[in-house]
């Protein structure tokens, strides 16, 4: 079976551009070699390093893991001077539910992920890198090891890169089940071989990162992009979105619509326009009730609010954002007291324990949500909901609590009456007005 | 304790992937390749990962809390990992997870008595887009649906 | 001159340098910050978020234990945004914190307590369950109640950063989260316990405590430990004449709230059932019980008969004893009884050092210069089997200044952990190596030497000279075993030296003489145990009167044993190993005990000794005006402060003994005589290798 969907005329594919049909195989070195791989890498060794990060800028490529922060700037933080050893690291880590386009790249075009990381390793003179992971991934670890080798032993990796005199060096390292690893810092502290607890920042990756050296972390699609950024230009890679959301994205396609899939649209499509041309519309016939628009932690937008251009900027400003590009589809039939709960469920789960307010506040959403989801609560519990949302917000060490309090605070909010009349029907318990708390200290 | 050849090459080749001095971050990864031969994270394992990485029994133990695909018993030989959260909760996840727990008769981290098989209702395999997905191990079925779940069951129970 | 920064808090303009916390700036301008993770002196977390304040131009509320202060930084700390955080982080802790106020430890003393009693809501929203997991035993003094913990990492970090003992983590996750012990379901570590005292709320709790107090039923007695020679102020909490526990929760002294297993727990022998509480006489050859009076007069008048056919003495006094007792001990031999046949354990060999030093100022060094010294130099020691409080001053001169420690000794050490270097050499070798050193010592700037028992005599000298060689300040620390061994020093409880190393005239016979001697007619033993392990004194048919807690060898051999009191029932002072004066005060009652101070003043006065009034203060009157190097300020003694002896103020003409310099090697569950009687240690007792793991 492949997981690759055919490609829709709306779509534009560079990431996806060796696959103008669907296969199961891998792009391996030879057919990489043969459809102009390596050729962004070749340039990049004839250019100054700060003309890469430049470049880089000039795509105003963004962040594709969720954070969207541009890519340039982040690799321009790093002190290419500093004597000690630089790194990169692939955040391969693909935890926010609804994503699942680090595994398409990984899976048919492991060298561009390889030749993106060269790129970006020259760019900020490191001379090692780690593919970390998700555990569960362990046939994306394989392919990637694979085609590891394969650039070893045509001179891609290891101590002359292309003849270059630089050396670079990349393995793969696998997690082992955790969401929260996904975040950069978590990340690193997992490489070095300990929980996935967040760092403090400052210092960031940049200054100080895995072993404590300037590291630059990006997502799988973050240095997919790079190689066609160099070979073609950032300005024509900007060209393709929006100003300042520059490119291509994968946006992964799940739930309540007709032709799930992983597609590749440029920045600033209408979201609409990508739910119903590409994907197909809502599945057996339905009505659109919600969007998740860029992975679980980002605010549900109501049926209405969809018609908009899914970029950063655009989703930002309506209160949402496009963080992974993960959209999920609910149609008229999504309970949504029944989302709420399993999303809380999953950060509670997910919750490293680090902080306070995360710690105790997922924890407190997840109980609260589950009675809910069984029609067991009131009025309060909607705004009990919220204030505990706003009391996590901005106040949690790592950005996991804003990624529980937002959706939170979404759902409560935009589907208040659903969830209000779905506890009026139930049998279970029917609050009293008036009724005083269980509790007062 | 020593560990199979091919193992013991990957141990190698892992150790030699970090900076000098920080063979730490080869931690991980070797308690989840070793625990994918030898069933579970024992004692022994445990003991002989310290003793090469010079990481005492207590950061080890830090680790094992933590992630959730590191365990100290060994699972079912057919670890079923079925997804229940957003995009396959929708496409009906919960109800394959239920049914699969009806056909083994156990529940979420239960083993059945003969070993075989065992079931954890897990977060997000990044598969959503072919929802309701799930893993046996290390390998993904997508599409699944309670039909398809019984048969796979029962290819797997005449595997042995 | 270092940079310094002003920024203004809460309209307060502050001056710090650049680079401290704001939470630090912030309580130079008098205002206190609450936060329950944040601990000065240990890695910052940022977990805890109570320190939240509002800075300007910063969009996000920030954790001010991990903010540096900048240039013309504005911080608000109380405005409604801040308040509110603050009300909902004490929210969140309580959503699973346990109501267990009524039936826990902590309750009155408790920083949850306390905070949301300032900060908190005043009612609770929370209508679920809570998350609960069972509380845990990991050793005999230490429990764990996960449901109870908030999570603050403090225990962890003065475990593994104050002390390098690395026995407390982290494991699990979310709410589930809880603090593990290194050896899965139980702790092997120091037991020294400052995890329960570290610990903001009742989650960590003391096993010897546990239930049995309010700490507002207690009196707190500020003594000195009596256990080693460091001189860590331990507060007893006295309830009813016994002491329930003890910790240094109020940071006084010189170890700040450091202790060890010994200063925390190893007070329980004071209350043991096997102390002595009455007199014992020998009668036909077995010792009986007899009364204060009988025990005195008896002794009296053998005594006096004694003196009256110029009969033969010899005092063994003690290194638990206080300074005052020694003094007056050596009074009473010397003068009393006429004779210079007085000793004690020796355990370092301060004499020479004394004299190798002799008109030097500023030579010996406090606690507190281990601390602040560019480097330390640690020979034939193990210092956190037995100077803990030395042990971790090092570590923490090491942490927040990078202050290198280089180590020659026989074994494995602690401090090798992250010594700068660490040379191993047999005992009484060590100095054979101290050339591999000079060049790196000599790029400190300051050194602090530490140097144990197999230092001694020769050593001493080569050492001294070395120093001196190296063109930098070097202070030394001559190590010795117990409370006031160096006091008894000192105070001259020697054979041929007086108080403050005035040589005698006529040196009287040292400790192995004493024991050889075969004409003895009375043989005096003050809180000592010389016949331990079967030896005996060649004099068998010497009158033997001993002061002791319990029944020794020394004492079973004894013809009058008078029950003594511990250092914790007594008021005195005592002088550490680093030759610094501190005041104890009496806390527990023992009946039936007399102070050695009391006994030998009634007995001076049954024999019409007149060697002063034998009362604390007024001995100590007479030290510091007679005693070289003793006239230390009193208030600074009055105020619980630690006041050096300065005794470096000539030579000291005398032959050392070097041989008689014999190190008790006690381990951190051993403690002498009062070791053995301690239950807690006895239960909590580890193999001393175990100190050594990576």
């Amino acid at each position: 079976m492949t997981l690759l969907a055919p490609p829709h005329p709306l779509e534009k594919r560079v990431l996806l551009r060796r696959f103008p049909e669907p296969r199961t195989e891998p792009v391996w070195i030879d057919e990489y070699l043969r459809t102009g791989g390596y050729e962004g890498l070749r340039k990049a060794l004839s250019m100054e390093p700060e003309q890469i990060v430049d470049e880089v800028k000039k795509s105003a490529l963004r962040g594709r893991g969720g954070a969207g922060f541009p890519t340039g700037m982040k690799w321009g933080f790093v002190d290419r001077k500093s004597p000690k050893p630089k790194y990169v690291v692939v955040n391969a880590d693909e935890g926010e539910p609804g994503t699942c386009k680090d595994r398409i790249l990984m899976g048919y075009d492991p060298h561009r992920l390889i030749e993106g990381v060269l790129i970006g390793g020259r760019a900020i003179g490191a001379c090692r890198g780690w593919v970390y992971i998700r555990g569960e991934y362990r046939e994306y670890i394989d392919i990637v090891d694979r085609a590891i080798e394969e650039a070893y032993a045509r001179g891609y990796l290891g101590s002359n890169v292309l003849g270059s005199g630089w050396e670079f060096h990349l393995a793969t390292h696998t997690g082992a089940g955790s969401y929260e690893c996904g975040e950069e810092t978590a990340l690193l502290e997992s490489l070095e071989g300990k929980r996935g607890n967040p760092r403090l920042k400052p210092p960031f990756p940049a200054t100080s990162g895995a072993f404590q050296c300037p590291t630059i972390v990006n997502n799988v699609e973050t240095f997919c992009a790079v190689p066609d950024i160099i070979l073609n230009g950032g300005e024509w890679y900007a060209s393709l979105g929006t100003p300042k959301n520059g490119g291509t994205r994968l946006v992964c396609l799940s739930g309540h619509i007709a032709r799930p899939g992983v597609y590749e649209v440029p920045l600033g499509m209408n979201m609409l326009a990508i739910l119903n041309e590409i994907g197909g519309g809502v599945w057996k016939g339905r009505k659109l009730k919600a969007v998740i628009p860029g992975g679980s932690s980002s605010p549900v937008l109501k049926a209405e609010e969809c018609d908009i251009p899914a970029d950063y900027d655009s989703l930002a400003r309506i209160g949402s954002m496009l963080g992974s590009g993960a959209t999920v589809v609910l149609d008229e039939t999504a309970d949504m007291a029944k989302v709420l709960a399993r999303l809380m469920k999953f950060y509670a789960h997910e919750s490293c324990g680090w902080c306070i307010p995360c710690r105790e506040g997922t924890t407190w959403l997840k109980k609260i949500s589950a009675r809910l989801e069984e029609g067991v609560g009131s009025e309060r519990d909607l705004a009990t909901i919220d204030q505990i949302s706003q009391n996590m917000l901005g106040r949690t060490f790592c950005p996991l609590g804003d990624a529980a309090a937002m959706p939170a605070m979404a759902i409560v909010r935009k589907f208040r009456d659903e969830i209000l009349e779905k506890l009026g029907r139930a049998e279970a318990f029917a609050p009293v007005p008036g009724a005083q708390p269980l509790v007062v200290l | 304790m020593t560990f199979s050849p091919e193992l013991e090459a990957r141990f190698a080749k892992m150790i030699a992937n970090y900076p000098p001095g920080r063979q730490k971050g080869a931690l991980i990864p070797m308690l989840l390749y070793a625990q994918d031969e030898v069933g579970a994270v024992t004692d022994e394992v445990i003991d002989e990962i310290g003793r090469r990485l010079k990481v005492s029994r207590v950061e080890i133990e830090e680790v094992l809390g933590y992630y959730t695909m590191l365990a100290r018993e060994p699972r079912g030989k057919h670890h079923l990992q079925i997804c229940t959260n957003i995009s396959c909760m929708l496409t009906g996840g919960e109800e394959l997870f239920e049914h699969a727990c009806r056909k083994l008769g156990v529940g979420n981290k239960g083993k059945t008595p003969d070993g075989q098989f065992s079931i954890e209702e897990v977060e997000c395999l990044g598969a959503c887009s072919w929802a309701p997905a799930m893993q046996v191990n290390y390998d993904f079925y997508y599409h699944m649906t309670p039909e398809k779940l019984d048969q796979l069951i029962d290819s797997l129970r005449k595997l042995q | 001159m270092a940079n310094m920064v002003t920024l203004t808090i809460d309209g307060r303009q502050v001056t710090v340098p650049a680079g401290t916390l704001v939470i630090d700036a912030a309580k130079q301008a008098g205002i206190d910050i609450p936060a329950f993770c944040y601990y000065e002196g240990f890695s910052v977390q940022a977990a805890c978020r109570m320190c939240l304040v509002e800075v300007e131009k910063m969009p996000k509320l920030q954790p001010s234990c991990a903010l540096p202060a900048a240039e013309g930084m504005v911080v608000h700390t109380e405005t409604p945004k801040v308040v509110e955080a603050r009300k909902s982080t004490i929210e969140f802790l309580l959503t699973n914190h346990p109501l267990d106020c009524p039936v826990c430890d902590k309750g009155g003393e408790c920083e949850l307590q306390d905070m949301t009693f300032r900060y908190g809501l005043g009612e609770s929203r929370f209508l679920e369950i809570k998350h609960h997991a069972d509380e845990k035993q990991w050793s005999p003094l230490v429990f764990y109640d996960p449901a109870r913990c908030i999570l603050c990492y403090r225990c962890i970090r003065v475990c593994d950063e104050g002390i390098g003992a690395t026995a407390l983590g982290l494991s699990f996750r979310g709410v589930s989260a809880e603090i593990i012990p290194n050896k899965g379901d139980h702790l092997e570590c120091d037991e020294c316990g400052w995890c329960i005292d570290v610990c903001p709320v009742g989650a960590l709790t003391s096993g010897t405590y546990r239930y049995k107090s309010r700490p507002w039923e207690m009196n707190y007695v500020p003594a000195i430990c009596t256990h080693c020679s460091n001189g860590c102020k331990t507060t007893l909490s006295v309830r009813n004449g016994e002491i329930i526990r003890a910790n240094n929760r109020d940071r006084s002294g010189i170890n700040g709230e450091f202790l060890c297993v010994k200063g925390r727990f190893g007070f329980d022998f004071v209350h043991s059932e096997e102390r002595l509480q009455e007199p014992l006489i020998r009668r036909n050859g077995k010792l009986e019980p007899a009364s204060w009076s009988e025990a005195l007069q008896f002794i009296a008048g053998r005594v006096r008969e004694t003196i009256a056919r110029n009969g033969k003495f010899a005092v063994i006094g003690s290194t638990r004893t206080t300074n005052e007792e020694n003094y007056y001990l050596q009074k009473f031999a010397r003068q009393g009884l006429r004779t210079n046949n007085i000793d004690h354990h020796r355990s370092g060999d301060v004499i020479t050092l004394v004299d190798a030093l002799a008109g030097r100022t500023d030579a010996l060094a406090t606690v507190g210069d281990l601390y602040t010294c560019g480097a330390a130099l640690v020979l034939g020691a193990d210092l956190a089997q037995q100077h803990p409080l030395l042990a971790y001053q090092l570590r923490a001169n090491w942490r927040h200044h990078q202050a290198p420690v280089f180590v020659i000794t026989p074994g494995p050490v602690r401090e090798d952990q992250y010594a700068a270097r660490s040379l191993r050499a047999e005992a009484g070798a060590e100095v054979e190596r101290l050339e591999e050193l000079r060049e790196e010592l000599k790029s400190r700037g300051s050194l602090v030497v530490l140097c144990g028992a197999s230092v001694k005599g020769e050593a001493v000298r080569r050492l001294v000279a070395f120093g001196d060689s190296l063109g930098i300040p070097v202070k030394y620390v001559c190590l010795v075993d117990y409370v006031n061994s160096r006091g008894a020093v000192d105070m001259g409880l020697l054979p041929h030296l007086g108080p403050g190393y005035k040589p005698v005239e006529i040196p009287g016979m040292h400790l192995d003489a004493i024991l050889a001697a075969p004409d003895l007619d009375v043989v005096w033993v003050v809180g000592a145990n010389p016949l331990e392990g079967g030896k005996q004194f060649a004099s068998g048919d010497a009158f033997v009167i001993v002061h002791e807690l319990f029944l020794t060898e020394t004492a079973q051999r004894a013809d009058v044993v008078l029950p003594a009191m511990s250092l914790y029932e007594k008021n005195g002072t005592v002088t550490n190993v680093c030759g610094e004066v501190q005041r104890t005060k009496a806390g527990p009652k023992v009946m039936g005990a007399k102070s050695d101070l009391d006994i030998l003043g009634l007995l001076a006065a049954q024999l019409g000794f007149n060697i002063g009034i034998p009362a604390h203060d007024k001995v100590l009157d007479e030290i510091r005006r007679t005693v070289r190097g003793y006239n230390v300020p009193l208030p600074v003694l009055a105020t619980g402060g630690a006041a050096p002896a300065s005794v470096l103020n000539g030579k000291v003409p005398v032959d050392a003994q070097p041989e008689l310099v014999r190190s008790s090697g006690d381990t951190l569950f051993t403690s002498g005589t009062l070791g053995k009687y301690s239950r807690r240690l006895n239960q909590v007792m580890e193999a001393p290798g175990r100190l050594y793991q990576p």
